[in-house]
């Protein structure tokens, strides 16, 4: 079977090394989660004046481990009303995906458990069935939160798939291939970030809503919804949404390292070995991380409609601008520069669109009042 | 017309928030009929907490009283303690030195401090923010609580005012302990309006939501920062001074859409003209003198009579209605809490609004549960 002239699925590596390179994938991604949400609660803590997580361990590094043993050996709970078979495979609908999406990933030059010609179709495609699971567990919960949580999510999930996509078609058409290994060395001499930094800033937000972390945590508002999808789900379960949430902000953060940062390849060119590359992919990688997780520290949530109006009126828009523009420079085989400068005013444009919207009217300052009501008469 | 008998139909769905939630501040429980995510229909629902405090305090004598009324309003405690006192001096008719009003002063202004940073950590929780409001905030209430553990030996339940003073006379280093906290303080409330106050989203999400116009707020009895918020340049500091707040220069803001974000300013700037009373304060505070009258009787009785004594809590007005038949004991004892006649508001707030602008709704209320249901 092939899609636009390459083969779907790689057929000609052995099936043996496809399957070590799953199960150390696998293994690796749960302990790598594990250091994520122990380096979450410690930044996080620092952000807010607090030590994190200090008894267990030293510094409280056994933390994670405390945290997923007490998890794996609580009861595994489903309420009574609720429907058995949605209840317990949304768990699977969206823990797979997520993992499937690591296979297709070039961690290093030769470092990739199946390179697929058309690996960044296939991840966007692949991370794009989550949202499935979220309204199975909202609407198989039997819960009203579960439900507006469910709903919320699919909504969000749609609705910002469509701006990530159109910012990664900017991307393949200046690179002119959807292989991200082919991608990464496209990316030789400049990131891609320099011709792209509108693309960058709408995959940036768009990612974060996919994560549905803060400020897109419409889902799970914990002030709102009380969790969410995830409010009737406990121990093992609960543990596995956890898990999948976490390899997706590493799926998005090596994504956003490979497409925009140049991966591996900038900007010490290929011959360094795979150490140093893996060493780069990764820095490249942290910087995403550590950006959602000062985001989540410092910003609060948007409303739901606040939410579906920034995808639909301002992302999508911008990101069908960012197409046009790269048409425009292709087109008409303008210099390189161009890129830059059009879609450098067009990131300027977003920022200031954004800040903008919310000082529509300015608004009068308090009132100071000095000689309590004889200053001013009432109603 | 073809109608289609098996087309489902489309219901409006009640949801039950509280009282186990995390955002209804306490045991407060709300059922919201919601269409989608638009709200039709708010029913709260208290009592939770009620343990018949009025009618308790009819049992205990005058000095027992101060002490429940520190567990009624768990945040701002010495109003609570100062509308008491101010209640029954009023109807014994009792002087209360200098020194002891603007310790009082004091006291009370630095629990407005502590309380509204109080709502400033919860309100940011509210709005979505990852705790980090409240860290900021509850590092200044620390500082601030260290000064009333030294002042009074607890750090919620005070019970230091006395009828016709204090219990006792504060730490001698007391009012160095006020200026520096005072100054982190000030560095506090800066912090928080950096974090806050320009934020796009925070400011997106608490805009033109839950506005009550000047009429509304009136008609619906608010009272405090909900009530200046609406344009009402009401406090009761200013226009029916109590104990020696006449004395000080302040300012009363007052907002102009009455909606949750003017409600969050109001508090905001409130803090810095509550510093600016205490510095003032601390200024004219006389270094000597009695905190007791010379002629303070040993058992309170009062004579028979009645007296409203109110005071401007940081919710509101906190007022306490005390009837006596002579004795050591109210005959009847009513406390107007703010927090109770300011969530009567809620079902025309929210009707409308969104579920998420409901949590911001009550979080923008500031109540104490404890305080509703008494």
């Amino acid at each position: 079977m092939t899609v636009l002239g390459a083969p779907l699925v790689n057929l000609n590596q052995h099936w043996l090394s496809t399957l070590l390179g799953i199960v150390a994938l696998t293994l690796v991604m749960t302990f790598a989660v594990m250091f994520a949400t122990y380096y979450e609660r410690k930044v996080i803590a620092r952000i807010q004046q607090r030590l994190g997580p200090m008894r267990t361990g030293p510094y409280g590094i056994m933390q994670a481990f405390a945290d997923t043993f007490k998890l794996v050996a609580k009861e595994d709970l489903r309420p009574a009303t609720a429907d058995p078979v949605a209840f317990e495979l949304a768990v699977f609908a969206i823990f797979i995906p997520a993992f499937l999406a690591l296979i297709a990933i070039p961690y290093t030059q030769d470092w990739i458990v199946s390179p697929l010609p058309l690996s960044l179709l296939y991840l966007l495609a692949v991370s794009g069935l989550s949202f499935i699971g979220f309204l199975m567990a909202g609407w198989g919960s039997d819960s009203k939160y579960a439900l507006l949580g469910g709903m919320r999510a699919a909504a969000q999930l749609i609705s910002y798939e469509i701006p990530l996509i159109l910012a990664a078609i900017g991307v393949v058409m200046i690179t002119r291939t959807v292989d991200l290994s082919a991608i990464v060395v496209f990316q030789h001499k400049v990131p891609l970030i320099v011709w792209q930094p509108l693309g960058f800033l709408i995959f940036l937000t768009a990612s974060i809503a996919e994560l549905e972390r803060q400020p897109f945590d419409i889902p799970t508002g914990e002030s709102e919804v009380a969790g969410g999808v995830f409010i009737e789900y406990s121990g093992i379960r609960w543990s596995m949404f956890q898990l999948t949430s976490y390899v997706n902000m590493y799926v998005f953060s090596l994504l956003g390292a490979l497409v925009f940062l140049g991966g591996w390849e900038w900007p010490f060119g290929r011959d360094v070995g795979w150490g140093y590359q893996l060493l780069l992919t990764l820095a490249k990688m942290s910087i995403f991380i550590v950006f959602y997780l000062w985001v989540r520290a410092s910003l609060p949530r948007l409303r739901v409609d606040q939410l579906m109006s920034y995808a639909w009126k301002v992302l999508i828009p911008f990101a069908l601008v960012q197409i046009f523009l790269n048409g425009l420079v292709l087109v008409y085989d303008l210099p390189d520069v161009a890129l830059l400068i059009t879609s450098g005013a067009g990131a300027a444009a977003l920022v200031f669109f954004i800040y903008r919207s919310v000082r529509v009217k300015p608004r009068r300052p308090l009132e100071m009042v000095a000689n309590g009501v004889a200053a001013r008469s009432v109603v | 017309m073809v109608v289609e008998q098996d087309a489902p139909e489309i219901v409006d769905i009640p949801i039950n928030m509280g009282p186990q939630h995390p955002s209804t501040h306490g045991v407060f429980r709300m059922v919201l009929v919601v269409s989608g995510e638009q709200v039709l229909d708010v029913t709260p629902h208290i009592g939770y907490m009620h343990r018949g405090g009025e009618k308790l305090m009819e049992t205990m004598d005058f000095r027992q009283g101060i002490g429940y009324a520190d567990r009624t309003e768990y945040l701002a405690q010495f109003s609570a303690e100062l509308a008491y006192c101010l209640a029954v001096e009023r109807l014994m008719d009792i002087e209360v030195p200098e020194r002891a009003q603007y310790i009082r002063v004091i006291l009370t202004e630095l629990n407005r401090l502590s309380s509204h940073f109080m709502f400033m950590g919860a309100f940011g929780i509210d709005s979505g923010l990852f705790g980090t409001s409240f860290t900021y905030a509850f590092r200044e209430r620390e500082y601030i609580q260290d000064v009333f553990e030294e002042v009074s030996g607890d750090r919620l339940m005070y019970a230091y005012f006395r009828v016709g003073g204090l219990a006792w006379e504060v730490t001698d280093n007391f009012v160095e302990r006020v200026h520096e906290v005072l100054k982190s303080s000030a560095q506090g409330i800066q912090d928080l309006d950096d974090l806050l106050t320009r934020n796009e989203i925070f400011v997106a999400r608490c805009q033109n939501i839950g506005a009550f116009t000047a009429q509304q707020a009136i008609a619906n009895g608010l009272s405090g920062p909900l009530l200046r918020a609406s344009g009402v340049p009401w406090d009761l500091r200013k226009d029916e001074p109590y104990s020696v707040y006449d004395r000080f220069k302040f300012e009363v803001p007052v907002g102009h859409y009455g909606d949750v974000y003017d409600r969050y300013l109001v508090r905001l700037e409130e803090m810095r003209q509550s510093i600016k009373i205490i510095e003032q304060a601390l200024e004219q505070l006389p270094p000597e003198g009695p905190i007791v009258p010379e002629k303070m009787p040993r058992r309170l009785r009062t004579p028979p009579g009645e007296v409203y004594a109110k005071v401007e809590a940081p919710r509101g007005e906190w007022g306490v209605y005390l009837v006596s038949k002579g004795g050591d004991k109210p005959y009847r004892l009513k406390m107007r809490s703010p927090s109770f006649c300011n969530l009567s508001a809620l079902r025309e707030m929210t009707i409308g609004q969104y579920l998420a602008d409901a949590v911001m709704i009550l979080g923008s209320m500031d109540i104490v549960l404890c305080c509703v249901d008494r």
